[in-house]
């Protein structure tokens, strides 16, 4: 049973074309700029069987049309690696195309084998200075990076997301470490900067804790074309979501 | 007709009145994309200009800009009117005077009177003497004759916005056969028809042959309509812009007879574009001048106006006419109905800017052509001014492919079938019939004998909705008898002899009920069967609340078991309707749509037992209460798109709603998205949605700036209205609907 904190039926940010996405439950990152933080605290969620999702996923399977497909996101959806591996097996076998949305933290011998069935893997890179990236995960980046070596391995279809926060993560040589370090991996199909937004820090203070990030103000458009003309060079394609 | 011969492939058109033959034999479909389209010319923005300086004085003038209250209208009683003649290539407006508003006292002269006292006029002495003391109206009629019991059941809300103090409207001419026959033709074929009713004269047979002699008399006055704008109508129209006015003309003509609810246009567009695709292979016209004239057209259409009370505007909020062109669909043999002339009807919301009218709704079929598609996808996320309907699912279930949409969203094969307006009846007041022992909960008056009172107050599912059984039971008689009445009264004292004349002699009939509050009836009785809710009840035992404990699916979340309690109930009350007999021997049909009297049946319904507190407006059509939807657009959709429309034939109507962004990042992904939205949601028999691509925030500062958003419009529930037009109290409903929102 995987524990699932709610699902959006219409995801059209979390992979290709339209797509059913399930936010699991349980995360064991906390970023400073989580929008679902409600997501992270590691127990809860609704028990959610594979038959159930795969009878939610063929309900809307016109909608997914001829590129779309299931996402699960969180969270941190590999937390629940072992309980994935039967879900998204029994949804590869009626023929759905399937993302996975990951921080690429977690590399076990049930994540490799998830990866077996999956179809592109979304991973974010939250920073690539190890210190930076400290400040806002509250862990390392070396995980990160060893799984996308891995995925580079095993020639897995990656989607690289990168969330532009100004003052943390869009210096300008940051973003050319980002794009020097990638730029010789072949399986990445396109790199997708992701603004930044405040739109969750309500819940923070639903939930009684503090926004770190109070006062950073959104991205604006000359940041973002700024950081998308230097990536550009490094990436097949990149765009702004 | 020799002319017209020589223009067009012959085939059974030209033995008799048959225009979907003709439309068959010489359609030109249309694959290609967007790119032949033109702008307005300099004399459309200029008309324009003229018009939204009009329209401005309107909305500074209370709505009105000004009423005739000397002219009884009919169709040959005003003078020409123009907006500016020289610039003018389809002529013809309702009075002589742009937005000048005309009296239909055949409805009824008190709402006449109420609705010219309200603007500070009053109708001349000559016109109140006639129709207060010699002629009798529809409205005089219905009254004479209403029971007690429809009384009441209308008084308190149970039946509400009935046509019985304004026109019934839903009937749709076939325009296109002015300009395909002329007056003379059309008149020949219904006095061969008029021949052919001979005895015995029995009260039907009778009553047929009045009619036939109405409409020849109608025919005749259009003749002369024709000829205060030196138009020749007696003969067929020859050319692209002679077709556009010939049609125009005869719509006129029912504009100025009736001012029902709703006066749809029917399916023109691709009947035009035969013509205009002569001229241009002719070389006669050009693109520019073809767009032109489609620019005209639809400018003279979003200027029908008709006089209204105040209170209309509960029901039918934001001065709406219902020019509803349907636009597309397919033919039976396959090939499809998209011509350039679609692409130019849809252009005109770009070339005149956005517009509730006319409600332009496109009859989406998988096969129509993705070029087409596409383009009505940037419409809809440009302007949120279409609708759409599934042309698969009525085309089947129908059988037929000439087909339009009376009103908001209800079938009608165009010249062969007319439809009886039945308003709506409140299935959730209904439900608390089932728990107050047949009572009103608001008034304690005794509505309905033989509903047993429950057991326990906390509720039990069964004996619930064995209650609600016999409660929907007498409310359908009740209904049918209330429409039984209408329409015979209307058919007596306000016949729509102008259209009329323009349909086939003794059509097909459909009697168009409609029920309100779905969602709430489905997301109540969910609660009484998940959940444990318990009645409160005050000191005469009527329920004011309901006390909820655990936790029950709700409608709009493509959850099966409260999905089907829609289904059942509404399959249900359907089948109870079709079970009584009609006048006419009309055929019944249901839908599932509430206009914005969503709102106004929200304030007359008590608590109910999902949660909802007194007095708070339904969800519009059958969309899931607001909020209520949890897991996104989708499964919204889904829910909705369960209801069987074989049981709602006369429609089923969703309105969706979404912000830019969340249909993805870019234009073009936006674009496809919707599209891939769109036929999965038609793929699974939905019937018909309503799509606003638009920020919230947009209609927040609409409602405190209208100055700046004089043409915003909005999509609310089978048709668009100008959002500045709203009350408050509407603007905020449509505000708190769902917006659907994956950020």
């Amino acid at each position: 049973m995987l524990r699932v904190h709610s699902f959006e039926s219409l995801g059209t940010y979390d992979g290709p074309g339209i797509r059913l996405v399930a936010f699991l439950q349980g995360c064991n990152f906390k970023c400073l700029y989580c929008a679902n933080p409600d997501t992270i605290e590691l127990k809860g969620g609704k028990e959610t069987s594979a038959e159930e999702i795969v009878a939610m996923a063929k309900n809307q399977k016109p909608f997914f049309g001829k590129k779309g497909g299931l996402t699960f996101s969180g969270g941190e959806p590999l937390v629940q690696a072992k309980e994935l591996i039967p879900v998204v097996k029994a949804l590869k076998s009626e023929g759905f195309h399937v993302c996975i949305d990951t921080n690429g933290s977690i590399l076990n011998d049930f994540v490799k084998e998830l990866m077996q069935y999956v179809d592109i893997v979304l991973m974010d890179i939250k920073h690539m200075d190890n210190t930076k990236h400290n400040k806002l995960v509250g862990k390392n980046n070396d995980r990160t990076l060893a799984f996308a070596q891995y995925l580079n391995e095993i020639n897995k279809a990656v989607w690289l997301r990168y969330v532009l926060v100004p003052g943390y993560s869009d210096g300008v040589d940051d973003l050319h470490t980002l794009g020097k370090h990638f730029s010789t991996h072949e399986n990445i199909e396109k790199l997708e900067i992701q603004p930044y937004h405040h739109l969750g820090s309500h819940k923070y203070e639903h939930m009684g804790w503090k926004y770190e990030l109070e006062g950073v103000p959104s991205n604006t458009p000359e940041q973002l074309d700024s950081a998308y003309n230097i990536l550009k060079d490094y990436f097949k394609q990149v765009i702004i979501n | 007709m020799s002319e017209v011969k020589e223009m067009f492939a012959a085939d059974l058109w030209n033995e008799q009145i048959n225009v979907r033959n003709f439309v068959q034999k010489n359609i030109t479909p249309f694959e290609g994309d967007s790119s032949f389209l033109c702008g307005p010319t300099e004399r459309t923005q200029k008309l324009w200009d003229l018009c939204r300086a009009a329209i401005k004085e309107e909305m500074d003038n209370n709505g009105v800009r000004s009423i005739d209250t000397e002219i009884v209208s009919t169709i040959a009683s005003f003078d020409a009117g123009y907006i500016q003649k020289d610039l003018e290539l389809i002529v013809g407006l309702q009075t002589d005077e742009l937005l000048k508003r005309a009296m239909k006292p055949y409805g009824g002269i008190a709402v006449v009177e109420k609705a010219c006292t309200e603007q500070g006029l009053e109708v001349s002495d000559r016109v109140k003497d006639i129709f207060r003391n010699y002629a009798k109206t529809h409205n005089d009629g219905v009254f004479d004759v209403y029971t007690d019991e429809i009384r009441k059941y209308r008084s308190l809300g149970f039946l509400t916005g009935l046509p019985d103090n304004y026109a019934r409207g839903r009937i749709i001419g076939d325009y296109r056969r002015l300009a395909l026959y002329g007056i003379d033709r059309l008149i020949d074929a219904k006095k061969e028809d008029l021949a052919g009713l001979t005895g015995p004269m029995t009260d039907e047979k009778i009553r047929l042959r009045e009619e036939v002699a109405e409409q020849i008399k109608a025919l005749g006055q259009i003749k002369l309509l024709g000829q205060t704008y030196g138009l020749d109508l007696s003969r067929p129209a020859e050319s692209a812009q002679e077709a556009v006015q010939w049609v125009y003309m005869a719509y006129l003509a029912a504009v100025k007879e009736q001012d029902g609810a709703a006066m749809s246009l029917g399916n023109v567009s691709s009947f035009l574009d035969i013509y205009i695709q002569y001229d241009l292979e002719k070389g006669t016209i050009t693109e520019e001048l073809a767009q032109e004239f489609i620019d005209q057209f639809v400018m003279k259409l979003r200027m029908v106006r008709h006089l209204r009370m105040n209170a209309y505007n509960e029901i039918f909020a934001g001065d709406p006419t219902w020019v509803t062109e349907a636009i597309g669909g397919k033919l039976m043999d396959g090939r499809h109905k998209i011509t350039k002339t679609s692409f130019r009807f849809l252009q005109t919301l770009y070339n005149l800017g956005a517009s509730p009218e006319p409600n332009m709704t496109v009859l989406w079929s998988q096969s129509l052509p993705e070029n087409f598609k596409k383009f009505c996808s940037q419409v809809s996320i440009d302007t949120s001014s279409i609708q759409y309907e599934n042309d698969d699912l009525m085309q089947d279930t129908r059988q037929s492919d000439d087909y339009g949409i009376a009103c908001c969203v209800s079938f009608q094969e165009i010249g062969k079938q007319i439809q009886f307006f039945g308003a709506r009846t409140n299935l959730a007041k209904t439900l608390l019939l089932a728990i107050n022992g047949g009572r009103c909960e608001m008034s304690g008056k005794q509505i309905v004998e033989g509903i047993p009172e429950l057991s326990s107050d906390e509720l039990n599912f069964d004996e619930v909705m064995a209650n609600y059984k016999i409660a929907m039971k007498d409310v359908a008689r009740v209904y049918n008898e209330s429409m039984n009445v209408i329409h015979y009264m209307h058919d007596k004292y306000y016949y729509e002899k102008a259209q009329m004349a323009l349909v086939d002699t003794n059509p097909k009939i459909n009697l168009a009920y409609g029920i309100a509050g779905l969602s709430i009836v489905a997301d109540s009785l969910s609660a009484i069967k998940h959940a444990k809710v318990k009645v409160v009840r005050n000191e005469q035992g009527l329920s004011t609340d309901f006390k909820i404990e655990g936790e029950f699916p709700c409608y709009g979340n493509d959850d099966d078991r409260v999905d089907n309690l829609a289904v059942d109930v509404s399959s249900h009350f359907n089948q109870l309707l079709k079970s009584l007999g009609t006048y006419k021997d009309a055929e019944p049909t249901m839908s599932i749509l509430t206009i914005t009297s969503n709102v106004v049946y929200g304030l007359k319904t008590g608590a109910t037992p999902d949660g909802r507190a007194q007095g708070v407006a339904f969800a519009p059509g059958a969309n899931p209460m607001h909020g209520r939807d949890k897991n996104g657009a989708i499964a919204s959709l889904n829910s909705v798109a369960k209801l069987d429309y074989k049981n709602a034939l006369d429609g089923i109507s969703n309105t969706f709603s979404i912000i830019p962004k969340s249909l993805g990042a870019d234009a073009d992904v936006r674009r496809e998205n919707l599209v891939t939205m769109m036929d999965a949601y038609f793929s699974k028999e939905a019937h018909h949605l309503n799509v606003n691509v638009l920020n919230r925030e947009l209609l927040e500062d609409a409602m405190e700036n209208p100055g700046e958003y004089p043409q915003l419009t909005i999509r609310v529930s089978g048709y668009a209205v100008n959002f500045v037009r709203l009350t408050r109290e509407q603007q905020m409903e449509v505000i708190s609907r769902s917006f659907h929102s994956n950020m």
